[in-house]
């Protein structure tokens, strides 16, 4: 196995369907890239080793990143910011968790989310409404990128006024986390460099503004906490927003987008859906499963050598965790290429597991509840323009670029 | 009863008898349903309700955020069982099949589960015990008579003992606003269960939130007033607490009495059965056709060296009941041993206290993760070099690993590095636990076998 | 509607908590307090919240007529 795998796993020629490469993955558990990172792909070494105290996320243990696309790329964040949560281990990361949520959900803020319900619901009405022309829809364009950056942008108080200059930004970073081997690693981290900047002096100036006339919203009381935790550095408060905002936005596009795909390709559960939205739970639930917004996990490492299915992972080794694997291995699911939101034993990896899983998911599973209960409502006769769709660079944060539909008509 | 024939016979028109509807004796009629059981089934409970959970008793339903006839538990699926609840079994006739219950009444089985549980070991001098206002915890009209209390706004509530119950009622009073005041014959709380590393955390948490901690004292008397209501606790120390409510709570006392003279294994350890919960009799021989389930029982466990433990565990009464009745309708082939291990959950002064293993066989403790003086750490415990049990404050997404150590027999101290394995983590201490000689409540797991290395048994032969 | 919660399982993730916030609570950072009988009203939220639990540890009633737990014949 050399131009291996997981070269072809990163090729772009396959982003549409990877998961007959995973099958083939899963074969050796634990696979070794020539010299380079240790691939696990199935589902209990997979959950196991997010459990496992002896893994770190932090980009300092990792012995050599000379074989590693993705890990360099990744090491570009550390010139700007200190590293996010994402990227620490406890006790920093729980401190910084912990303050990170302290605004955002129980056991102190239990009512932020659930009451982003009818604010949700407006904003994809709205964005239904403006649809425009039936005959010609792209999705991701017109519903699934504006929304969640929308809610984001909400959630944390950037005026929405600015949303587009995220837009660009949040964009630039997202790809710059693409392992595509072929493309050029310094000029992409260069732009990503620049993105960060950017992005970086545009919430230092709001989180000022929000320090001086805080609002009900999240940086507000980041800015201005005063738990047992004190308040963040102004520094750290940064690498926060910078994480939220872009984990906030660049998964749920896919989780929306690959979730309308995914119901278009099967007629029947869009149909149950249309007629009853409460659906809409397990389909999200089962999606997360089947074609999760985040691929794998390619920034960890053992901090002592580590035996995994009789291979030895050598300290220091870069670790990827490739969930969307883990999530179709047939050990765990019966079925596993069979999408079925009546799947009852549904312990999915799709948000991880973990100290790290997923911050935003109660948002998230929100947010794409609404958007497919809504779009399988109000579209009437959707079809696919376009299967497979064209495809986003990213092998990491997977989901299609743009979606090509049309309908009938929009229902009221 | 044997052979294929009387299996099928089983399944189809038999008769399975349940003593003890909570938990256990609910999850396992489910099982039995689930797993096609046909028959007639027979739900017997000393209590007039049907099956509820307890755990909330000592939590939600103090906090007043529940009620105790709330706690009915959910149903996986309908169980179509005759119900005998409110009347106690009695007696149990092995050569005849039949169970004895308190209205006279007998009921016979072709097979039979026990999950009779524990009860509240009640204050032991019985004038004190029925003072106005002394309670003990551990039914729903325990709960439902003591929140009452707490919600007239007593000056003072005096908890006895500190185990996990004593604290978590003692957390819901300083939640409450209410003084309180706790004694512990220990030198500090959960000591039985986690020892005094950890206990010496307990202790700060409790002092911390308010509570008036006593550790090390007995309570020689309860002191009544004219009218029958208990005024004052007085201590060994000397020291007197004046108080309107007093909560016992000094561990339980296993349901077996009603087996006395039945020549079933039973006495005050609880029902030995095998790995597969079949039970015992006195004579050592296991039955074909009783079981055990849930807090009463004591089995032998691999993992620990074949000891005969008794866990008051909610997940083993849910474990051992779904095995018990999955051996009952099965040949001997096809019976799974009964291997859960152990775990536990408390939740008190704020913070989620869980528990794999069996720390209480522990000599030493490493603080593997975190750090104490933060109360966010894993604990984790050694026995003869090898992990046997780890507790975790506020950190129970790193357990799952611990079990695995567990059950792996990891060699102990762990001696790989970890994140947050902090340079006082390195060297385990002593765990310190309390002379297993001198009785105490809520370890929550007895080792209620013999090893080998007991010699307090001598054998004497029988004529 | 009667639920329980399996706390053995449960690490806390809190999942149930944020979507059904009038059935579940956290209690500090980590600990679980919920409602062991909840309202009907509450309904869809128990079911979003019991669905997204990624550990499966929320139990809700399965039998939609409790009445059928104790008719006591002999």
């Amino acid at each position: 196995m050399t131009r291996s795998l997981l070269h072809e796993i990163l090729d772009y020629a396959n982003r549409a369907d990877p998961y007959p490469l995973y099958e083939e993955l899963r074969k050796t558990p634990v696979h070794h890239v020539d010299d380079g990172a240790y691939v696990v792909s199935t589902y209990y070494e997979i959950r196991s080793l997010l459990h496992d105290p002896r893994i770190s996320s932090e980009a300092r243990h990792l012995a050599s990143t000379a074989h590693d696309p993705l890990a360099a790329a990744a090491q570009e964040e550390d010139g700007v910011l200190p590293p996010s949560f994402l990227r620490l281990d406890p006790p920093e990361h729980d401190r910084l968790r912990r303050m990170t949520n302290r605004p955002f959900g129980p056991p102190h803020s239990p009512h932020r989310v659930d009451g982003m319900r009818e604010e949700l619901h407006g904003i994809v009405s709205d964005l239904i409404d403006g649809i425009g022309d039936p005959g010609r829809i792209d999705l991701v364009d017109q519903f699934s990128y504006p929304f969640p950056v929308t809610v984001i942008c909400r959630l944390l108080g950037v005026p929405r006024e600015d949303e587009a200059r995220f837009h660009s930004w949040a964009d630039t970073i997202a790809a710059s986390l693409d392992p595509d081997p072929d493309a050029d690693p310094a000029e992409r981290g260069k732009e990503a460099h620049e993105a960060r900047m950017q992005l970086g002096m545009y919430l230092a100036g709001l989180i000022e503004q929000r320090r001086k006339n805080p609002r009900d919203d999240m940086l507000s009381a980041l800015a201005t906490a005063e738990g047992p935790d004190g308040a963040m550095a102004t520094m750290e408060l940064l690498s926060t927003a910078a994480l939220l905002l872009i984990a906030g936005h660049e998964t749920t596009v896919n989780l929306v987008t690959n979730g309308m795909l995914t119901l278009l390709r099967n007629p029947d559960v869009l149909r149950r859906l249309r007629a009853d939205p409460r659906l809409a739970v397990p389909v999200v639930e089962e999606l997360l499963r089947f074609e999760p917004p985040v691929q794998l996990l390619p920034q960890r490492t053992p901090l002592a050598d580590i035996e995994v299915r009789g291979v030895t992972i050598p300290k220091g080794a870069s670790l990827w965790l490739v969930l969307a694997s883990g999530n179709r291995d047939p050990q765990r699911f019966e079925n596993p290429d069979r999408f079925d939101p009546d799947r009852r034993d549904i312990q999915h990896l799709g948000f991880g597991s973990g100290i790290h899983s997923c911050f935003g998911a109660p948002l998230a599973r929100l947010e794409a509840q609404l958007a497919l209960s809504e779009l399988a409502r109000r579209l009437d006769n959707p079809r696919l323009l376009q299967d497979p769709p064209p495809y986003r660079q990213n092998a990491v944060l997977r989901g299609p670029r743009h979606l090509p539909i049309a309908c009938d008509g929009i229902r009221p | 009863m044997s052979g294929d024939g009387s299996l099928e016979w089983l399944r189809r028109e038999g008769r399975i008898v349940v003593v003890g509807a909570s938990l256990a004796g609910l999850r396992a009629a489910e099982t039995l349903r689930e797993k096609g059981f046909a028959g007639s089934l027979t739900m017997i409970g000393d209590e007039p309700y049907e099956p509820y959970d307890r755990p909330p008793l000592s939590k939600q339903v103090l906090l007043g955020v529940a009620t105790a006839d709330g706690t009915a538990l959910p149903r996986r699926r309908a169980l179509d069982a005759t119900w005998r609840l409110g009347v106690a079994a009695t007696g149990l006739d092995m050569a005849a099949g039949r169970v004895r219950l308190a209205d006279g009444d007998e009921v016979p089985y072709d097979r039979l589960l026990i999950a009779t549980g524990v009860r509240a070991r009640p204050w032991p001098r019985p004038e004190e015990a029925e003072l106005d206002g002394v309670f003990v915890l551990r039914t729903r009209d325990d709960s439902t008579a003591l929140a009452r209390r707490l919600a007239e706004g007593p000056k003072r509530v005096f908890v006895i003992g500190a185990g996990f119950t004593g604290s978590e009622i003692a957390s819901a009073c300083r939640e409450r606003g209410l003084a309180v005041t706790v004694a512990e014959r220990a030198a500090a709380p959960l000591v039985g269960a986690l020892g005094g590393v950890v206990g010496a955390v307990a202790a700060e948490l409790q002092r911390e939130h308010g509570v008036d901690l006593r550790c090390g004292v007995m309570v020689t008397a309860l002191e009544g007033d004219a009218a029958g209501r208990v005024r004052a606790a007085h201590l060994s120390d000397g020291a007197t607490i004046e108080t309107d409510v007093v909560v016992v709570s000094l561990g339980a006392t296993r349901n077996t009495e009603w087996l006395a003279g039945s020549g079933l294994g039973a006495g005050p350890r609880g029902i030995a059965c095998d790995a597969g919960c079949r039970a015992f009799d006195i004579r050592g021989i296991v039955t074909d056709d009783i079981y055990v389930a849930g807090d009463v029982a004591r089995s032998p466990h691999p993992l620990f060296g074949y000891q005969f433990l008794s866990l008051e565990h909610w997940g083993n009464a849910v474990s051992q009941a779904e095995i018990a009745a999955h051996n009952m309708l099965s040949e001997s082939a096809d019976r799974i041993p009964h291997m859960w291990v152990p775990a536990f959950w408390s939740s008190q002064f704020g913070v989620n206290i869980k528990s794999v293993g069996v720390p209480s066989m522990g000599t030493e403790i490493v603080v593997a993760q975190g750090s104490l003086t933060d109360r966010r750490f894993v604990g984790v415990y050694g026995y003869q070099g090898r992990v046997i049990g780890a507790v975790a404050f506020d950190h129970a997404r790193w357990l799952p690993f611990y079990q695995e150590l567990i059950e792996t027999t990891a060699p102990f101290p762990p001696p790989f590095p970890m994140v947050d394995r902090r340079p006082d983590g390195q060297r385990p201490m002593d765990a310190d636990f309390p002379d297993p000689s001198v009785p105490t409540h809520g370890p929550t797991v007895t080792l209620s076998g013999y090893s080998p290395a007991d010699r307090r048994m001598t054998f004497t032969p029988a004529h | 509607m009667r639920l329980v919660v399996d706390l053995n399982r449960c690490q806390g993730y809190a999942q149930c908590a944020f979507l059904a916030p009038e059935v579940f609570a956290m209690h500090g950072e980590e600990a679980l307090l919920y409602h062991p009988q909840a309202d009907e009203a509450h309904r869809e939220k128990l079911a979003q919240a019991a669905a997204a639990c990624p550990v499966q540890a929320i139990l809700v009633d399965a039998v939609d007529a409790p009445a059928e737990a104790v008719s006591d014949e002999r």
